[in-house]
């Protein structure tokens, strides 16, 4: 039992401290304790579960109706309107968006949390509005989300946060109440997984390959009850908006939360925007988020490693997002697969993706190339795919759409004149939302549809009821939609330098 | 939440084991906005048939669901609580209880109480003989009492604490409430907030 402080033994806890100080802790520890409220009692699996502090809520339309009906039926309020914020995103339409929406559902939900909002006095971006846009695109962007925090929403790609160093986390709807009304969360302590990625990465490799190659490596549960912390050379390099792409697919291996250590890249990010620290709050924070990093001989309970040099573009070929390959690769062999559960995942989706064993991935034609979602619509996706078309012909038969992650986004865009880049490619260039990395609005494929698309979620019917997906990146979308077929930039340079010299 | 201390009510012999969540909720119905209002959707598929046993006096008007083992298998959808609860159901009797399901169950204040199957059977001949006796669940004794047949059931201590003193997760979480003011006072300044809104 440790004594309640007092004014006296606070000061004798301090001069003892450095020995209890030198116990390495990892990020996630160190952001875990620093927002402990109450702490559990006992040990291991009967341990009762800490009460954490929750630094930021944010919430959209689909899993906060009935946090806000639980929170009116027990006459409760929330507790701190001043950390949370909404946004409106899976319903959105994308064209025509000063039109009111067909599906009655998607109005409804999004009708719903405009009242709620109002009622609980909650800030709320809505469609129509310069910072409305996918969730975890809207909080980094207006300088919310900050390293050491603790971030949640009713969505598990909360994960995408991490990126900060904050520990974010995906909640269900009863925990959206829960932080409503108490700001808190009683939780369990996660493991922890360091992901190390040494290396450079080869030009036209991106953190989307990165992490389709980890997810491949690991399996889809290969995370399950971690939180996993990418770090290395090769994590270092990478920008902000790269390290969002690989901390939000941090779910699709299992995991409930990714997160990369502050450092002066997210500081430069973070800096001069809306909600960033001002003066000498500018100072603390940064003094704070430098205390932040793993310490160095730290434990982590299990370790990866992934060779950045050997990378390739990574793309997929199943139903899942672990069923990936190298795009200069085959589609697999079931038979190959020692393990039968997996051979028999692999019977089915080749099935359900219509592909045979052994072709070349690159030989795959698709109809539609979909560029956003919270893993890849921001404003650097947009340029590197930009890059790629400029001055370059769409393959005629494919439909390419563009769904910038937030309104901002979009608006950055056409600062820079991205949108005409892609207009006189052909594409068609919409309003920020989900769209189609789920389906829910007017944006999905028709059954049979093939599409490379740089979401996040390969499932059955994810884009659209009867849909085929391949996740890709940013590049590889861009390559492919000139191609027509699954490729890489470096496709664009042999096919062009054979046309010249014919 | 209200305090649960014993309740009383007609019994509805459930003879199936397995019941998943996909049973007791369909999932077509996970697309609503309330989180009141499922009485409809609860079995939805077994209750397109007119025989199905909630669609007969007078088990349509009971509160004790006796079922068979593994209840509440299947996805973790909190739904599945709701609807029993909103159809009128106060306990579940079961031989073995998936765990979320009754993780959910005790967070919401349906008892899921634990009885052997051979007790189960008893119970289900009883209700089936004499359709509408009442079964009594008793939570201080945990004991359950149907016509002459008494037996007791299980259900751990800190899910029964829970439901005697009628504490939901946020109330328990609101025990703490000093505790939660005090660390918002130790809060840096430097943390950020949503409002006053600032945008770019
Ligand atoms: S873009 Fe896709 S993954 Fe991201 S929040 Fe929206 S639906 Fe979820």
């Amino acid at each position: 039992m440790v004594a309640k402080a007092s004014p006296e033994n606070v000061a004798a806890t301090v001069a003892t401290a450095p020995a209890a100080e030198a116990v390495p802790r990892t990020l996630a520890e160190k952001v875990w304790q620093d927002h402990v409220v109450v702490p559990g009692n006992g040990a291991g699996d009967a341990q009762t579960p800490d009460l954490l502090y929750i630094d930021l809520h944010i919430m959209h339309e689909v899993t906060s109706p009935q946090a806000f009906e639980g929170l009116r039926l027990a006459g409760r309020t929330v507790r701190r309107p001043d950390l949370t914020i909404a946004t409106e995103d899976h319903n959105t339409p994308t064209l025509e968006i000063d039109q009111p929406i067909a599906d009655p559902v998607s109005a409804k939900q999004i009708q719903t949390l405009r009242d709620n909002a109002q009622e609980f006095g909650i800030r709320l971006h809505s469609l129509g509005d310069a910072e409305q846009g996918i969730v975890h695109v809207v909080g980094p962007q207006l300088g919310l989300t900050q390293p050491g925090m603790t971030v949640v929403c009713g969505d598990s790609h909360t994960s995408t946060h991490g990126a900060f160093g904050a520990l974010a986390f995906g909640i269900g709807t009863s925990e959206v109440e829960h932080v409503l009304a108490t700001q808190s969360l009683p939780l369990k302590p996660f493991k922890t997984m360091a992901i190390t990625v040494e290396g450079t990465l080869r030009e036209g490799v991106t953190a989307k390959d990165i992490i389709l190659a980890v997810i491949a490596k690991i399996g889809t549960g290969g995370g399950q009850g971690y939180v996993l912390e990418y770090r290395g050379s090769a994590i270092r390099a990478l920008s902000m908006d790269a390290r969002m792409t690989i901390c939000n697919m941090s779910i699709e291996a299992g995991a409930r939360a990714g997160m990369v250590a502050p450092d002066e890249t997210t500081f430069e990010y973070i800096k001069g925007r809306p909600h960033a620290p001002q003066g000498e709050d500018w100072d603390a924070a940064v003094e704070y988020w430098s205390s932040l990093p793993t310490d160095e001989g730290a434990a982590f309970d299990a370790e990866v490693f992934l060779d950045a040099d050997e990378l390739e573009p990574f793309v997929t070929w199943g139903t899942n997002p672990g069923q990936g390959v190298s795009l200069s690769d085959t589609v697999p062999v079931p038979e190959h697969f020692d393990d039968p559960n997996a051979r028999a995942a692999a019977e089915r989706a080749l099935e359900y993706m219509d592909l045979t064993a052994g072709m070349p991935m690159k030989d795959i034609r698709v109809d539609t190339v979909f560029l956003g979602s919270c893993t890849n619509s921001r404003l650097e996706d947009l340029r590197t795919a930009a890059a790629i078309i400029e001055g370059r012909t769409k393959d005629e038969n494919v439909r390419m759409i563009v769904v910038p992650g937030s309104a901002r986004v979009r608006l950055e865009a056409e600062a820079e004149g991205l949108d005409r880049v892609f207009k006189d490619f052909g594409a068609e260039w919409r309003f920020a939302g989900c769209s189609m990395c789920l389906g829910m609005n007017p944006d999905q494929l028709a059954p049979g549809e093939r599409c490379a698309s740089t979401s996040n979620r390969n499932f059955e019917g994810r884009q659209g009821k009867g849909g085929r997906t391949h996740l890709v990146s940013p590049v590889v979308a861009a390559a492919t939609a000139i191609r027509g077929t699954l490729s890489s930039p470096s496709d664009l340079a042999a096919s062009e330098s054979e046309l010249q010299e014919a | 939440m209200e305090p649960f201390i014993t309740h009383t009510g007609i019994g509805v012999p459930l003879k199936q084991s397995n019941v998943d969540t996909d049973q007791i909720i369909p999932a077509v119905y996970l697309k609503r906005i309330t989180r009141t209002g499922f009485e409809d959707a609860l079995f939805a598929g077994w209750r397109k048939d007119p025989e199905f046993i909630l669609n007969r006096e007078p088990y349509s008007a009971g509160s004790v669901l006796v079922a068979g083992p593994d209840f509440g298998t299947g996805s973790s959808r909190e739904h599945a609580v709701w609807a029993l609860k909103d159809f009128g159901f106060k306990v579940v009797l079961s031989a073995r209880f998936a765990d979320i399901f009754r993780g959910n169950s005790g967070k919401q204040g349906l008892l899921a109480a634990e009885v052997d199957q051979q007790d189960i059977e008893l119970i289900w001949k009883e209700l089936e003989n004499h359709p509408g006796t009442q079964v009594t669940v008793d939570l201080e004794g945990r004991t359950v009492t149907c016509g002459s047949f008494s037996t007791g059931f299980q259900v751990d201590d800190y899910t029964r604490w829970r439901l005697r003193e009628g504490l939901d997760d946020i109330g328990l979480t609101l025990r703490t409430e000093q505790e939660i003011t005090d660390f918002e006072a130790s809060r840096p300044a430097y943390k950020p907030a949503t409002l006053p809104a600032r945008t770019a």
